[in-house]
């Protein structure tokens, strides 16, 4: 029997969250529940849209290739893109959120429980409606066509003429259900981070875990309705004749750019700093040391969230904006590089004179703060505008945000997965297939996205579906294309490793990783009311000031 | 896990922060519709424009903006628990927002019967449309939630334990007035 | 001859033109700000993991905790904005250079209007009309002669990118752009759309033949003339529903649908791209466009052997 204090919870109270009737999962508004079903969906659609890029990197293997006609490859695409960017990081992030953020303030669950649910089902819904539209779709290409414009679905593109048919309408439909899914986390998880905190958890002293998703959620208040809009303007061309993008009766198609990239971009940051929330809590954890600069973490995040809600158009420097215009982006773009990179100071100075342990967790928060640095210093390169008009719309941006968002973002959530799989199951995932795991995908994705920077710089346009032998891009699209084996193997890897370890993994314990923050202070998984007695706190590390009562945090803070 | 923490522990009220993060992206879904209709004030190659077919809402504005001081009083009669002149005031609030959305459907009528002008006809139109149409949503939207408070109370004494409640749909009514100015100042009097 | 060399490979670090040049030596300065950063950084990193590694013993006293350090947070805050305000003043001055060249009286000017899935190209002081290629003289150090290219598009969006001649700018419908180029090369170079832009976006290939003056003069004239119209097969041609889309200088046929046909024979490549001017490619092309760019916008006109025969050999004369 766990202990909490004093207070004993029994094993069946604590596996509650694991067990219980399919109906009872139907009906849940548990927020540690929830959590889990955002987060299992996210993963089985990433393992769909990961399929969805195999066949395209087969297909770009080599030269003049048929494996796919260009129709096809071109649904692959933009469904590739639509389920990472929406299916999988947006759920992801709000399934990390909705799991941790209560039990890291010492709530028992989220402000608002039938909210989170109602949530989650309509991103559900909003997810298995794009991809009925493989069923149900009608192109220019006949029946049974997905969607094939484009992850940001640029108009005139859209627009009926070139785009007949229902496949497009699918795209507008899921997307706007699923963003109204992110706006409804959104609201939960700052009205419960404002209003439930337990007793001396001033917001100061909440785990930056939890500041930095109240950041994402006030920017998904913010960037997602430009894109609901959009995708209604669009939907009212479609049906309507109204004319917003409509550039044959005097719309403008840059028009569309605007509003989809005031969302775009601070959605990718959106995606990212989730995955920052994660390495700032494994990070301290593995190094043994709090995190260096707690402060100035805060105030990067926040300086994130404002910086970059006025950075958008560097999607846009070949447009033909004026030049000042594109001047005053470059600024913005490479301003925000700085908060970003103070932030990577900070997690390596927490590492500096600390005793890291290369548990799997840490191992990839190590990758993540190599490849982010390379992706941030990319980034940089595409934000000097001249240098972006030969490498926009190149494999350089492909490879630029696949570094970001797979070297960066996945990275980081695996490290998470790792180090909080134990809290939600109470067993440990196995360390050497964790390592395998982690070394596969290492290699597997440095194979891949190290070279596709290359065929960018070679010439190489993207959302192509075949290009001629003699162009320089066979080498480096074969190279890139066997990357593709050694990802797929780590994602075995790491499936198998669930799958076995939910029977057969060590049991974890209240508090395995020897960490600092409420949730380890609660049995692992939690019962079904997180703490027996609600907590109060002291300092921003909880348990260390309990683990070293000569020593704690409140003293310094 | 006891600490010393003497001081008193109080945090917003959740349903407050709720409506009013409702409300901050509501208002970034209302600027962009604002944007695109500045976006395109001039822009239309044929008629009819906004000079020759928008007259000011007067009335209109006066009923929605007055039913803003209706709610208010409302709210403060369900707080004081004088259910009696609360029901009166959310029934007068209703009206004057019913009385808005006659005047939009009526003015309405006459841009497309009478005037020829549609979402279709040039970005006018389509930006027109939308942003009102947007707008009159929201207010329709607040006359279903205020229909649904006068059945509960009209039921029993239920309101009584929610004047919390009632006070988050006031302030999204203040939202969709404080709105209504907005879309007032673009449309017909800037625009014009 | 120089002009036919083939710069097949389009590396944007092998400029050939004075803007490609300008964003060379941008991406130079950037890529070592760069590298520099990443060697700093990533060295710090590496020392750090391999220096405080948790030694196997002593692994119960905690290391000393260490909260952060205002001096150090300002540090590293103040140098970056220094190389982002150093990066961006650079960038600022490319920009100006390239986006604030304007045309002189006689600059050569043309425009490019971008079609699902082909360029169609005109020169407007000279009356010339052609497809998928441009000819451009080449600019001597002595006598630059920068093109201005005036970009826009009749259905959706496009992009036109030549890699080493300049950066790319988009083709927007209901909307003009210019880009300028100053080949200092000759030969061939090639380029791509870089905007989906549906279907056979990746068919929807280009290329810029920069040639000597001479050469291109002589281009001109040829390309100035109405097409030849002493073939007997061009009756038939007139006949077909060819002429809908098609043009040919000269003649009946006045479609502006698809690729001017005046000079077909003197391009190289048949369909933006996909495939080789040849005689055999071009009775392909005709037989049906469809299979080797599925998709495109020219259908199978499903002809008889006798009539694709005539156009066939009537095309061939259109040089």
């Amino acid at each position: 029997m766990e202990t909490v204090g004093h207070i004993e919870v029994t094993r069946t109270e604590a596996d509650w969250t694991l067990t219980g009737s399919l109906h009872e999962w139907l009906v849940t508004v548990d927020h540690k529940r929830l959590g889990l079903m955002y987060v299992v969906s996210a993963l089985v659609f990433m393992v769909i849209g990961g399929v969805l890029a195999i066949v395209m990197r087969a297909q770009l293997a080599v030269p003049d290739n048929t494996l796919v006609p260009p129709d096809v490859f071109n649904r692959l695409f933009t469904m590739h893109g639509t389920t990472m960017v929406f299916l999988v990081g947006m759920p992801f992030l709000a399934g990390l959120a909705n799991y941790l953020v209560p039990l890291m303030i010492g709530a028992r669950d989220m402000a608002f429980p039938r909210l989170n649910a109602f949530g989650y089902w309509i991103f559900v819904f909003g997810g298995l409606l794009l991809y009925f539209s493989y069923i149900g779709g009608e192109g220019m290409a006949g029946h049974g066509t997905a969607p094939d414009v484009g992850w940001f679905a640029y108009s005139p593109l859209t627009e009926h003429p070139f785009s007949r048919g229902t496949s497009t309408d699918y795209w507008i439909l899921s997307i706007t259900l699923t963003g109204i899914g992110s706006i409804s986390s959104a609201i939960n998880v700052i009205a419960t981070t404002l209003s439930m905190r337990c007793k001396g958890m001033t917001l100061a002293r909440m785990p930056l875990f939890v500041w930095l998703l109240v950041v994402v959620s006030g920017m998904i208040l913010v960037a997602i309705p430009p894109l609901t809009a959009a995708q209604v303007m669009l939907l009212l061309d479609r049906y309507l004749g109204a004319h917003f993008f409509d550039t044959q009766a005097g719309g403008s198609a840059v028009l569309w750019q605007h509003f989809f990239w005031i969302f775009g971009h601070p959605e990718v940051y959106i995606l990212m700093l989730p995955g920052f929330a994660c390495a700032s809590e494994i990070i301290p954890v593995f190094s043994r040391k709090p995190m260096f600069g707690r402060a100035a973490m805060v105030g990067a995040t926040v300086s994130i969230g404002f910086i970059g809600l006025g950075v958008w158009a560097h999607h846009m420097f070949t447009i033909g904006m004026p030049p000042a215009a594109n001047t005053f982006f470059v600024a913005s773009t490479m301003l925000v590089a700085v908060p970003t990179g103070v932030k990577i100071f900070n997690w390596i100075a927490t590492m500096y004179g600390g005793k890291i342990w290369f548990a799997t967790p840490m191992l990839f928060c190590v990758g993540f703060l190599f490849q982010f640095l390379i992706a941030g210093l990319t980034g940089v390169m595409l934000a000097a505008a001249p240098f972006d008009w030969q490498l926009s719309d190149s494999y350089f941006v492909v490879a630029h945000f696949h570094y970001v968002l797979l070297g960066g973002l996945l990275f980081t959530l695996f490290a998470g997965i790792y180090y909080w799989f134990p809290k939600a199951t109470g067993r440990m995932l196995d360390e050497t297939l964790g390592r395998w795991h982690f070394w596969l995908l290492v290699i597997g994705f440095h194979l891949t996205f190290d070279t596709l920077h290359f065929a960018g710089i070679l010439g190489m346009p993207r959302r192509i579906y075949t290009y001629a032998a003699g162009r320089g891009w066979e080498g480096v699209n074969l190279v890139a294309s066997m990357g593709v084996v050694f990802q797929t193997a780590a994602i075995l890897c790491f499936i198998w490793n669930v799958v076995r370890s939910l029977e057969h993994g060590k049991e974890a314990g209240n508090d395995p990783w020897d960490a600092w923050t409420l949730e380890w202070a609660t049995s692992s998984p939690p019962p079904e009311y997180n703490f027996a007695k609600l907590p109060e706190v002291r300092s921003s590390r909880p348990l260390w000031d309990i683990k070293h009562p000569a020593d704690p945090d409140w003293k310094y803070e | 896990m006891t600490a010393h923490v003497d001081e008193e522990w109080t945090l917003p009220d959740r349903g407050r922060v709720g409506v009013l993060c409702l409300i901050a992206t509501e208002a970034a879904l209302f600027a962009i519709f604002v944007v695109a209709y500045l976006f395109y004030v001039g822009a239309s190659r044929i008629g009819p424009l906004p000079k020759d077919v928008l007259e000011l809402p007067i009335w209109p504005t006066v009923c929605l903006l007055s039913s803003s001081i209706t709610v208010w009083f409302a709210e403060h009669a369900l707080h004081d628990r004088r259910l009696r002149a609360f029901v009166s005031w959310v029934v007068v609030t209703a009206i004057l927002g019913a009385e808005f959305i006659r005047q939009t459907a009526l003015e309405w009528r006459h841009l497309i019967v009478v005037d020829h002008l549609t979402i279709s006809t040039n970005v006018f139109g389509t930006t027109f449309y939308s942003l009102v149409g947007l707008h009159a949503s929201h207010v329709l939207a607040g006359l279903g939630l205020f229909t649904l408070v006068l059945v509960v109370s009209l039921r029993g004494r239920t309101m009584l334990e929610h004047a919390r409640r009632f006070q988050f749909l006031a302030w999204y009514w203040h939202f969709v007035d404080a709105v209504w100015i907005v879309v007032f100042s673009v449309v017909y009097v800037v625009s014009r | 001859m120089s002009s036919d060399v083939l710069h097949a490979v389009t590396n944007i670090f092998r400029p050939a033109s004075t803007p490609a040049q300008s964003i060379y030596t941008l991406s130079m300065l950037v890529l070592a700000v760069c590298g520099a950063i990443f060697l700093t950084v990533a060295g710090v990193l590496t020392y750090t993991i391999v220096r405080f590694r948790r030694p196997s013993f002593d692994i119960d006293r905690e290391p000393p905790q260490v909260y952060g350090s205002n001096q150090i947070e300002i540090a590293w805050t103040v140098i970056p904005v220094l190389i982002v305000i150093v990066l961006t003043m650079a960038t600022a001055r490319v920009i100006s250079e390239v986006q604030n060249r304007r045309p002189s009286a006689d600059a050569m000017s043309i425009t490019v209007v971008g079609h699902q899935w082909w360029w169609e190209i005109r020169y407007p002081a000279l009356g010339v009309v052609t497809a998928n290629e441009l000819h451009v003289p080449v600019s001597a150090p002595a006598r630059p002669r920068p093109v201005f290219l005036r970009l826009e598009s009749v259905d959706v969006a496009h992009s036109f990118w030549v890699p080493q001649l300049a950066g790319k700018t988009d083709l927007i419908p209901n909307r003009s752009n210019t880009m300028w180029i100053e080949p200092k090369v000759e030969g061939v170079f090639l380029g791509n759309c870089a905007e989906f832009c549906g279907m056979q976006h990746a068919n929807m290939l280009l290329r810029v033949i920069v040639e000597s003056a001479d050469e291109f003069s002589k281009w001109v004239s040829l390309q100035r003339q109405n097409a030849r119209r002493d073939h007997p097969g061009e009756q038939i041609f007139l006949s077909l529903s060819c002429i809908n889309c098609h043009a040919v200088g000269g003649t009946a046929a006045a479609g502006l649908f698809g690729p001017d046909l005046s000079h077909l024979m003197s391009r190289q490549t048949l369909g933006a791209g996909v495939i080789p001017n040849t005689p055999a490619n071009l009775r392909r092309w005709i037989r049906d466009p469809q299979v080797m760019k599925p998709g495109n916008l020219m259908p199978n006109m499903q002809l008889s052997d006798r009539e694709l025969d005539q156009v066939h050999s009537y095309l061939l004369s259109l040089r």
